[in-house]
């Protein structure tokens, strides 16, 4: 692997405490070493990258793809959704399971994780919770972390029953993985589609409710208590897709009581509101939904004020056909590994005053943190070499039918980004060339 | 506040002459298709079937009905019109076939309008963009029933003492409470009145217990109130319009029918002693014995068979406007 310099860049990186004008060499696929710019005059390598007027930061993290492999791959395929992902600024993807067939053993891991896969930056999975995420038996937790496992959910489905979720609660608590919960309680949203309120009551659409969220958050973090106190563990509950400041309050208030959650949001809950889905845009449908906009305000917030540990993007794509259906029947989810940034950048950066520092934090440091990633989401010396080298002040719109997803399936076509990025590293290999 | 991103989202058109909501017509656009269904109601037969002599139209019917897709076909019949029925029933819906793709059929067989009729809420939006062709929604699922609120505007017009239906403005219906009772969460036809009629100056009072009118309701807007005790709604109606529960949307949610028709039931006795001159309504089917009794059905103040009439007319009117070109140009007399 040939050495490459990053020059004249603004690096950001929150791991280590540093935002300001710095030089790196690369070497070996890790991090050689940082210096004051100019501190590596002499020094000769392959390739050179000029980063003036950029910011270099670790490789984002995205703790929630669906990269439709095996068994979809008519949607995306790993090297597709990993492409996609590099074009994004990520340089390490979580698989969820709900793969055909799901992925809930050592050999359909172990596959999915295969180099000959072709995925273009570092790919981890976390395998179902239980057998065939049909909510019923909790998998082989310490077999499939051996190969590799980074947590266990049943996403797209919550893991519904009490008993069971303990059991995986306390599974995952000996090996020091999450358990990640798709927090909805299936009883409550059978035939809705979106949101409920005004809106849906308009379209004429059954709406999920708040509360379908907010119980089954607040039934797992009565189970963390009750493992705390019980079995003397420390369970980690990772809620993804957080959508309700209802649930936000409740991780809010679990934080407080220092139960060990985590939570993520996805850019379209910070972005977006119900009212996207206009005249039935089944590209603005997916699960959990766009709400109201006190709930998009309440993302806003949780992300401000640390209660939100990542953003994830729920990458979630679909083929055309799919989403050319009446909207009740067609299928929930929005890519979103190219748009991550740029909304982030925009709506929170921009819009919301948040600090470039901690924009990187939640898309890089923190989420390598939630699956315990080691040497990654940061660029201190010794980590792996994935970096995003991205201009903070270009604005730009995303247009869908130049995405390297296989799916266009967006509600972002056409919308405005702030941040484009220029290059992307996997362990020390240019994946995009913006 | 950040401006989100909403704005920027792709919205497509739609052909001309489609009626997918009533939220795009413009009182403008109420005035010309009631004129042009009393234009159409007076010419001779001879003449009107000249009007869309051999233009064809096709009839989509993903869900049973009988008053609205006999009017539609006996419109367009009377218009001249060429008309196929195609039901998910006896068709390649069957074998699984999509709606864009029925949709693209029907439009290479030569359909130049269809009129559709779905369970899912929606799904006219998606026809008129897959085919481009010019679509009627004859009923989407619990959204909209537009031709229905357009039929319900005619009738009102006509028996509500003191109405100018010459005049259609802002303030025709100025000083009317109509009182939409019963399943309102199932009813397209609910929510269609609710955004036409407060339009022409009509108060809107809905009416039901809280899981068949959620609060939400509110949200159709201006011109929508929430009055739960029926007798206190009725007292204020000029327009009672009754709706049947919709058992096939229910979806488990369970009522105790006795205590239904003992609250919200519009039988003699209530309407003498609420509203003696209310006209009642009913946009069919109904359940005689259930929300409404059939002697107020069958009753002096029902004018539930001549909405029925009135539904034939308004759809001539809505066949011509979605096939020609110009607008009603073709149809002044």
């Amino acid at each position: 692997m040939s050495d490459v310099l990053i020059l004249n860049g603004r690096l950001v990186d929150p791991a280590s405490g540093v935002d300001a004008a710095r030089d790196l060499l690369l070497r070996g696929g890790r991090i050689a070493a940082v210096e004051v710019p100019g501190g590596f005059k002499g020094v000769k390598v392959a390739e050179t990258i000029d980063a003036a007027g950029m910011v270099v930061a670790p490789g984002l993290v995205d703790v929630h793809v669906h990269l439709r492999e095996p068994g979809q791959t008519y949607k995306e395929s790993i090297a597709t959704g990993t492409a996609a992902a590099a074009a994004g600024g990520f340089t390490s993807v979580v698989a969820m399971p709900n793969t055909v067939p799901v992925n809930d053993s050592v050999a359909g891991l172990e596959w999915m994780l295969d180099a000959t896969r072709g995925a273009c930056v570092k790919l981890f999975a976390m395998p179902a919770a239980t057998f065939g995420s049909m909510g019923e038996e909790i998998t082989d937790f310490h077999e499939l972390r051996r190969a590799g496992a980074v947590g266990f959910t049943d996403d797209g489905k919550p893991v519904l029953h009490d008993r069971v979720m303990r059991e995986a609660l306390v599974a995952a608590a000996g090996i020091g993985v999450p358990v990640s919960q798709h927090a909805e309680d299936t009883r409550l949203t059978g035939g809705c589609s979106m949101n409920a309120g005004p809106v849906a009551f308009r379209l004429g659409l059954r709406g999920m409710t708040v509360e379908a969220e907010a119980r089954i958050v607040e039934r797992d973090i009565r189970l963390l208590r009750d493992i705390e106190r019980h079995d003397g563990l420390r369970p980690h509950l990772h809620v993804q897709h957080v959508s309700t400041a209802k649930a936000m309050d409740l991780i809010r208030g679990a934080k407080a009581e220092g139960l060990h959650v985590t939570c993520e949001v996805a850019p379209h809950h910070f972005t977006l509101t119900d009212e996207a889905i206009g005249d039935y845009d089944s590209n603005a449908k997916m699960n959990p939904p766009l709400r109201n906009d006190a709930d998009r305000l309440a993302m806003i917030a949780g992300l401000m004020d640390g209660t939100v540990d990542c953003i994830a993007t729920d990458h979630a794509p679909h083929a055309l056909f799919e989403k050319e259906q009446e909207f009740e029947r067609a299928p929930n989810g929005i890519t979103g590994l190219e748009t991550a940034l740029g909304l982030a950048l925009r709506v929170l950066h921009k819009g919301h005053g948040m600090t470039l520092r901690r924009v990187m934090e939640l898309m890089s440091a923190q989420p390598a943190g939630i699956v315990s990633l080691e040497g990654r989401g940061t660029l201190k010396v010794g980590s792996f070499a994935d970096v995003v080298v991205f201009d903070p002040v270009a604005e730009w719109s995303f247009e869908a039918k130049r995405s390297r997803s296989k799916s266009r399936n967006t509600p972002f076509d056409g919308a405005p980004m702030l941040g484009r990025v220029a290059f992307t590293l996997s362990e020390g290999r240019v994946v995009f060339k913006g | 506040m950040t401006p989100t991103i909403q704005g920027a989202v792709k919205s497509l058109g739609y052909a001309a002459g489609s009626l997918l909501t009533v939220t795009s017509l413009s009182v403008e656009d109420v005035a010309a298709i009631l004129a042009a269904t009393d234009r159409i109601e007076r010419m001779a037969d001879a003449e009107r079937v000249r009007l869309l002599a051999g233009r064809r139209i096709a009839l989509l019917f993903y869900e049973s009905s009988t008053r609205t897709r006999t009017s539609f076909e006996l419109a367009a019949k009377s218009l001249g019109a060429i008309t196929t029925l195609v039901s998910d029933k006896s068709s390649s819906i069957e074998k699984g076939e999509s709606l864009k793709d029925t949709g693209l059929t029907l439009r290479a067989l030569g359909a130049e309008c269809i009129i559709l009729r779905h369970a899912n809420s929606g799904a006219p939006y998606l026809l008129a963009k897959s085919t481009g062709l010019p679509v009627l929604n004859a009923g989407d699922g619990m959204h909209e029933h537009p031709s229905q609120a357009l039929l319900d505007l005619r009738t009102i017009l006509v028996r509500v003492p003191g109405l100018n239906a010459g005049r259609i403005d802002e303030k025709t219906l100025a000083g009317v409470t109509v009182v939409i009772t019963g399943d309102i969460l199932h009813s397209r036809v609910a929510r269609s009145n609710a955004m036409l009629l407060p339009r022409l100056g009509a108060r809107v009072l809905l009416c039901g217990p809280k899981e068949l009118l959620p609060e939400s309701a509110l949200g159709l807007g201006a011109g929508v109130e929430i009055e739960r005790d029926f007798d206190k709604a009725l007292k204020q109606a000029q327009v009672a319009m009754m709706l049947r529960i919709q058992r096939e949307r229910l979806a488990g949610l369970e009522l105790d029918l006795g205590d239904y028709i003992a609250r919200y039931q519009l039988n003699e006795e209530r309407l003498a002693a609420c509203a003696p001159g209310a006209l009642v309504m009913h946009p069919g089917p109904m359940i005689r014995g259930l929300e409404i009794s059939g002697e107020v059905a069958d009753g002096p103040n029902s004018a539930i068979e001549e909405q029925v009439r009135h539904g034939l007319s308004v759809r001539t009117a809505l066949l011509v406007r979605a096939l020609s070109t110009g607008g009603f140009e073709s149809v002044t007399v």
